[in-house]
């Protein structure tokens, strides 16, 4: 794919608009547009400008890698837009973003994430060796050829203090359920969802054949991911590339253990949940469901939704690379800030994620917001593990 | 024009609004010299976003006193090139404020900012006062409330009651001298919108003037009931000579609360007929019964074989023309080409047959297909007919036909008595040209009045 | 000046020939005072024109000689509008009195300026069947134009005040322009006032002062064979917002209106709220009752219901007067055997009805009369038109001083209540701009110079400090 593919598309977005609200047009859905509200941050805004772009009207600026970098691909525009072109928006932004990465004009912060990644396999330059160490606290063990699932735990997860003990809960809960399995640990390398979502196109490819190879060699067959990135672009772009795996969702595997009764949850105590779709799970995959269902399975669980939600769920503003890049800065009208304070409007004492970044972002929108000692931020494993014990410890 | 003393206005609109909202970037003034429409750009100096009365004053003052254009602009979405500057300038662009100030139930209006979008007010109405609704237009919900009343646009409610400039209750206005300007009875008490009143009427200063009196702030307009149940009814015929009659007879029952009238050459089965859609609401299903049953005799009793009459329309096309807005953008892809153009008429329904006629003759000659949409306004007292153009924006002789096409159906509009609907800059000319002498004088001495500096959308509402 | 008022006499015969200019005490005595209860004014001279060429002719020649004119189509109002302020030309517009055009289709009429209401109204039934335009209940003398530069309000409301069913105007301005503003500036149709800069406005509320009306396009409406009427006996004016609003959430009354009176030997005020329906069929009409009567039904409780009343239980000379288009509400002149009454109208929110209607008891009670209110719904619920209303006698100068003070009182109230006080006379003119912002008052003085350079017209009518 190149922006020429799409050379008889782009054109064919008539910037009406609809592509930044909600279906119901309650808010802005867009999270750069809604903090930024210059046109050119709207979805259709980076259409003409990189139609522009293309037709040599507007030079590759820092502007520009801006606007088109402010974009989290949350995929609400794809959602929303109106027209037959629509599935096309956000990988035209993509090749927008390679353009730029081509003339090299591309914001400081996305070439220190490339160049992180390329170096040292995940965007904070941490060791790779150190890459498992997270795992041993819980006893995960580490992958083998024969496990059945290959848990796949990316680099948030990996490295991010926070989020390692949603990925250790996760797999404390596939211990419980008894089911064979293992992380690479200190073979893992960055999935390369991001990389691909800011348009450095070779580096993607490095990255997956390398993950590829890596799995075919441990003969690997079945993913389940901690990340919905991870999860997107194993499931919809490794196989172009010669890797094809049964990837699911930690949720979707939840999910299936819970109903056919491997993992037991009993009744937790009584709290109010409210479930944050992450984009990469719901408009880009389109599940919904499960991590609802796995939530409610909880007893105890009382689950109130948020005023967006499932397919008009607001981003929280970490995708696109922007937990790394932060170009939609932070600041009261920040996505993640928005985010929590609509948390905050249900009444809920626990917002839950299903994605590492998510648990980033919104992690810092509950600080931002003083929220932190009111709402609590958790993934949806430390739910069920924790009304599992609980339940053990009376 | 390049504007002078460029850094120190910079600087200036900076200090109002900070950096953030501020831009001369190549990005933003690509963005803001070009609409949706086939015009071509036209160039921009800066590009500002206000988020408060006080900042527009600002704004306006630091713009007064340099003599640069200031052109105030909703969502753009006016297809007619209204917001790209004819004398390059300051583009204010309102939509950061787009707070809904007020609304009351029992005197039924809202009270919004002029950035406040269509979809805005039409879903927070909808969760808050579901028993009220606004007029809604066909454009996308991304346009300004503001935007459609201060274009005396058209929406939904239009057939029962009037141009969204009629249900304009009051206004608040930046005037060019930065000064601020209230309207309607906010003139006696700030805190209360709900009507003009009985006093003298400065809101027509501001309605149809293309922002070339001021910059509107905020604004109140009138709310109407909402019944729980919407409906509709079709009439097709294959004859524009008797539309006329048919909509003089459905309007004269009262119970329509929307009458559209639709002709195009896609899908093929639409081709040759003029299909009337009358919208019909109501609070039980009794009245809807009743309110059918009178529709239904018109078709019966005085029309017969020469117009066929639906109760239930089929399925996909009764769920296209009941959504609100109605999905009119959808025009815009058929050339798979990002645009269309369209000239609004405002005419007498008497003159509907010939216009539909000739029409048909201009889409052919310029290689299109006709695609008219007609809404019936205020219970038949004119129609606003639509001819739509779309072109592909990637394609230099396409995007020449549609202009051509369009300025051929002006021409031809005021040929019959109709009066162009915020008109382009050349249709501007053309009405001028037709409208009596001492009318547009008394425009220019009222725009002189308002606006000694001449620094509001100049070259709108202008001869050269 | 006595040189100049020969000149101007002499001019003004040239103009309009002999028979329609007066300078003699009996038309001056006429036209120095009007029904309301105004001190009188003197006028100079008195001029019927009978084209817009004549009206053009005669303005030039004020201009030139700068001396007011004062227009007047029915001087209806009682507010002494059409009365001059200062002297001039009075130009009574009554011999325009043309039906130019009706446009079936398009529905609306274009009137000359003198057309009164009751030639409309009877041109209409014999050649128009299914149209109406909305009548005031002023004597049908009034005219169309006059009532509807004011704000009027009538039977079809619903529509909006009657400023709102203007489709187009020609005027000729203080300087002598003549000019057409709405869709007829260019157009051979007088269809609508857009979608033009709007001018139109600029002689709304106006009162004259910033040019003369010579033809108007108003909009008319269905006509249906079948009107009746429901009336509810209103027990609790706290009420009305909310009936109101039930009733106009249907669209499917014609008007409603609410009428607070003591009739002629009655212990107290008896409060009505009326809804007047129209229909094309029995069965329609049937259909409507009974909405509103079981709207009603189960509203409010015990004292604070609204009781349906069917008409039979009333007496009949009230419901053909209720029916009666125009009603008769002049009427209320002779409630004092006086041959006077005054009112002042006040457009409010309908929100503030019930707030107003207790402030304007306690008034009526101060100067010694009993609350006597017409309250008519203007759109749908979004707004009223509120008469409160103070009958004299003529012959009795205590008693018009009482009415007087009364209508102070009304105004400030009104004022107060943050409502727009209607076809205000100059004091409550005077109260209004008080009340306005100076940004207000300087466009608004702005405009009048724009249109009336030599303040020529009307002047002394919203003319502040
Ligand atoms: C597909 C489609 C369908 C449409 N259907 C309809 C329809 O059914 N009915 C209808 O009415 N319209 C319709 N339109 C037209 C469009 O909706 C209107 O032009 C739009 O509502 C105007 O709003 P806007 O926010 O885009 O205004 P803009 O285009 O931004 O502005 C319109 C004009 O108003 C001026 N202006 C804007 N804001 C201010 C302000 N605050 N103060 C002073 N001046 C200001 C601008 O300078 C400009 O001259 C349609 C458009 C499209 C694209
Ligand atoms: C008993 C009674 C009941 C009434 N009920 C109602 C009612 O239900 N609804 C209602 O709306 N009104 C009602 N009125 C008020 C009356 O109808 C209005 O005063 C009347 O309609 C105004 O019309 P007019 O012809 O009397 O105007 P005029 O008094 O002639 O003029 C009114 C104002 O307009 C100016 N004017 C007049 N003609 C022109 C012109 N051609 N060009 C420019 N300016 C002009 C005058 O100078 C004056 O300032 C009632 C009055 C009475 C006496
Ligand atoms: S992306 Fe789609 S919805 Fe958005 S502006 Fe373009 S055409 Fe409209
Ligand atoms: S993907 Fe999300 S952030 Fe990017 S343009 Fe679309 S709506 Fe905006």
């Amino acid at each position: 794919m190149a922006l020429d593919d799409f050379k008889d598309v782009i054109h064919r977005c008539f910037r009406c608009g609809y592509c930044k609200f909600t279906s119901n047009y309650t808010d802005f859905n867009c999270p750069p547009y809604n903090k930024f509200r210059l046109e050119t941050f709207s979805p259709g805004g980076r259409m003409w400008l990189i139609r522009a772009m293309m037709l040599k009207d507007i030079e590759p600026s820092q502007h520009l890698a801006d606007i088109l970098y402010s974009c989290t691909m949350c995929a609400n525009c794809v959602e929303e837009c109106r027209f037959k072109f629509h599935d096309d928006i956000v990988d035209i932004i993509m090749e927008g973003k390679a353009s730029l990465v081509e003339s090299g004009m591309v914001p400081p912060t996305a070439r220190d994430f490339f160049k992180n990644i390329y170096l040292s396999g995940n965007p904070w330059k941490e060791p790779q060796q150190k890459r498992g160490d997270w795992a041993r606290h819980y006893g995960i063990p580490v992958y083998k050829p024969g496990d059945e699932y290959l848990y796949y735990v990316g680099c948030i997860g990996s490295y991010d203090q926070r989020v390692q003990k949603m990925a250790g809960a996760f797999g404390q809960l596939l211990l419980r359920a008894g089911l064979s399995f293992g992380i690479l640990g200190e073979d893992e390398y960055c999935d390369g969802n991001e990389v691909l979502m800011m348009g450095e196109q070779g580096l993607f490819e490095y990255l997956a054949q390398k993950n590829i190879e890596l799995f075919k060699e441990r003969r690997v067959n079945k993913i389940v991911t901690l990340s919905p990135h991870a999860y997107n672009v194993m499931r919809n772009k490794y196989p172009r590339l010669g890797g094809d795996f049964e990837v699911v969702h930690y949720t979707e595997l939840l999910k299936e253990l819970i109903s056919s009764g491997r993992l037991k949850v009993p009744g937790g105590r009584k709290i109010k949940v409210t479930y944050h779709d992450p984009c990469f799970l719901g408009r880009w995959n389109s599940i919904y469901d499960e991590p609802r269902e796995v939530l409610e399975s909880v007893d105890g669980v009382e689950l109130v939704e948020m005023r967006r939600n499932r397919e008009n769920a607001f981003c929280c503003g970490g995708g696109g690379g922007n937990f790394y890049t932060d170009i939609i800065g932070g600041g009261e009208s920040s996505p993640s800030r928005i985010r929590v304070r609509e948390a905050a409007d249900t009444g809920a004492d626990i917002i839950a994620v299903a994605c590492p970044t998510c648990m980033t972002m919104i992690e810092d929108g509950l600080k931002g917001e003083d929220l932190d000692e009111k709402i609590m931020c958790n993934d949806i494993s430390e739910i069920v593990l924790d009304a599992i014990t609980s339940a053990e410890e009376g | 024009m390049p504007v002078k003393d460029g850094n120190s206005l910079y600087a200036g609109l900076t200090d109002i609004l900070g950096q953030e909202f501020v831009s001369k970037e190549p990005e933003e003034l690509y963005i803001y010299s070009r609409d949706s429409s086939a015009n071509p750009p036209r160039p921009v100096d800066y590009v500002v976003m206000p988020s408060s009365v006080e900042e527009v004053q600002a704004i306006v003052k630091l713009a007064s006193s340099k003599g640069i254009p200031l052109i105030p602009m909703g969502a753009a979405l006016n297809l007619e090139g209204l917001t790209l500057p004819l004398k390059g300038g300051i583009v204010v662009d309102m939509r950061r404020m787009d707070k809904i100030i007020e609304v009351s139930e029992m005197d039924r209006y809202a009270l919004v900012e002029a950035g406040v979008s269509q979809g805005k007010l039409i879903s927070y109405l909808e969760e808050k006062y579901p028993m009220l609704q606004h007029s809604v237009p066909d454009a996308p919900p991304s346009a300004t409330v503001a935007g459609s009343c201060l274009i005396c646009g058209y929406g939904h409610l239009s057939t029962n009651y009037g141009t969204h400039a009629e249900m304009v209750n009051g206004l608040e206005v930046v005037l060019p001298t930065g000064e601020i300007l209230r309207t309607g009875s906010a003139m006696l008490s700030t805190s209360l919108w709900f009507g003009r009143g009985s006093l003298p009427d400065l809101t027509g200063l501001f309605l149809g003037w293309l922002g070339t009196t001021g910059i509107v702030t905020k604004l109140s307009i009138r709310l109407y009931p909402r019944p729980p149940i919407r409906d509709m009814v079709i009439y097709m015929m294959q004859d524009s000579s008797i539309v006329p009659d048919v909509v003089y007879r459905i309007t004269h029952t009262e119970v329509a609360e929307d009458v559209s009238i639709v002709g195009q050459e896609r899908p093929e089965w639409m081709k040759g007929y003029q299909i009337i859609a009358a919208y019909v609401s109501a609070h039980t299903e009794k009245e809807l019964d009743l309110k059918k049953s009178y529709l239904k005799r018109i078709s019966k009793e005085e029309f017969k074989s020469k117009v066929s009459f639906m109760e239930e329309a089929p399925g996909e096309l009764k769920e296209q023309f009941m959504e609100l807005p109605f999905f009119a953008t959808k025009v815009a892809d058929w050339k798979k080409g990002g645009g269309f153009e369209y000239v609004g008429a405002i005419m007498p329904i008497d003159t509907l047959p010939e216009a539909w006629e000739k029409g048909i003759d201009i889409a052919h000659r310029f290689d299109m297909l006709y695609s008219y949409a007609i809404r019936v306004v205020e219970g038949g007292h004119h129609v606003l007919f639509t001819y739509s153009y779309p072109f592909n924006r990637a394609d230099e002789v396409s995007m020449h036909n549609a202009l051509s096409a369009l300025k051929e159906t002006q021409k031809l509009s005021l040929a019959l008595g109709a009066i162009p609907w915020k008109p382009e800059v050349d249709g501007q000319k053309e009405i001028i040209k037709k409208m009596d002498k001492g009318t547009f004088k008394l425009m220019q001495r009222i725009r002189k009045l308002l606006d000694p500096g001449g620094i509001m959308n100049p070259g709108n509402w202008e001869v050269d | 000046m006595a040189s100049g008022e020969d000149h101007v006499y002499e001019a003004l015969r040239t103009i309009v020939g002999d028979p329609f200019v007066s300078r003699d005490r009996e038309e001056l005595y006429m036209y120095s005072r009007d029904p309301g209860a105004s001190i009188p004014r003197s006028a100079d001279w008195v001029v019927l024109p009978s084209t817009t060429d004549e009206v053009q002719k005669i303005v030039i020649l004020a201009r030139d000689m700068k001396v007011p004119v004062v227009p007047i189509s029915g001087g209806l109002t009682l507010s002494g509008l059409a009365v001059p302020v200062k002297g001039g030309i009075v130009m009574d517009m009554r011999r325009m009195d043309r039906i130019i055009e009706v446009n079936e289709r398009s529905r609306y009429v274009v009137v000359e300026s003198g057309v009164s209401q009751g030639k409309l109204l009877s041109f209409l039934k014999e050649n128009y069947p299914m149209l109406r335009h909305s009548m005031p209940d002023a004597p049908p003398s009034a005219s169309v134009v006059g009532n509807t530069l004011i704000y009027g309000s009538g039977h079809l409301s619903k529509h909006g005040a009657h400023s709102e069913m203007i489709n187009g105007l020609e005027v000729v301005l203080g300087d002598g322009e003549v000019l057409r503003l709405g869709s007829c500036a260019l157009s051979p149709y007088w269809f609508g006032r857009g979608p033009l800069p709007d001018l139109v406005s600029l002689f709304v509320n106006w009162f004259g002062t910033t040019g003369i009306v010579t033809r108007l396009s108003l909009k008319l409406y269905p006509s249906h064979p079948l009107r009746d009427m429901l009336i509810f006996l209103v027990q609790d004016p706290k009420t009305i917002p909310q009936a109101v609003s039930m009733i106009t959430s249907t669209d499917m009354m014609e008007d409603v209106l609410i009428v607070a009176s003591r009739p002629p030997k009655a212990p107290s005020v008896i409060s009505l709220l009326t809804v007047y329906l129209t229909a094309e069929t029995h069965e329609e009409l049937d259909f409507k009752k009974e909405l509103f009567v079981d709207m009603f039904k189960d509203f409010g409780q015990e004292g604070s219901r609204m009781v349906f009343t069917p008409k039979e239980m009333l007496p009949q000379k009230l419901i053909h007067g209720f029916m009666e288009e125009p009603q008769y509400a002049a009427a209320t002149a002779d409630f004092k055997k006086g041959g006077g009454f005054e009112y002042v109208g006040v457009v409010l929110p309908l929100s503030k009805v019930p707030v107003a209607w207790k402030m304007g008891e306690e008034i009526a009670r101060k100067h010694g009369f009993d609350p006597l209110y017409t309250v008519r719904n203007v759109g749908l619920g979004h707004g009223v038109v509120f008469a409160f209303a103070y009958p004299f006698n003529r012959a009795d100068e205590e008693s018009l001083q009482r009415s007087r003070d009364a209508l102070a009182d009304t105004n400030d109230m009104a004022l107060e209540l943050g409502g727009t006080p209607w076809k205000s006379e100059l004091e409550g003119q005077a109260k209004i701009m008080a009340r306005m912002d100076p940004v207000v008052l300087s466009v608004m003085d702005g405009i009048k110079r724009v249109m009336d350079p030599g303040g020529i017209m009307n002047p002394g009518n919203w003319k502040h400090g």
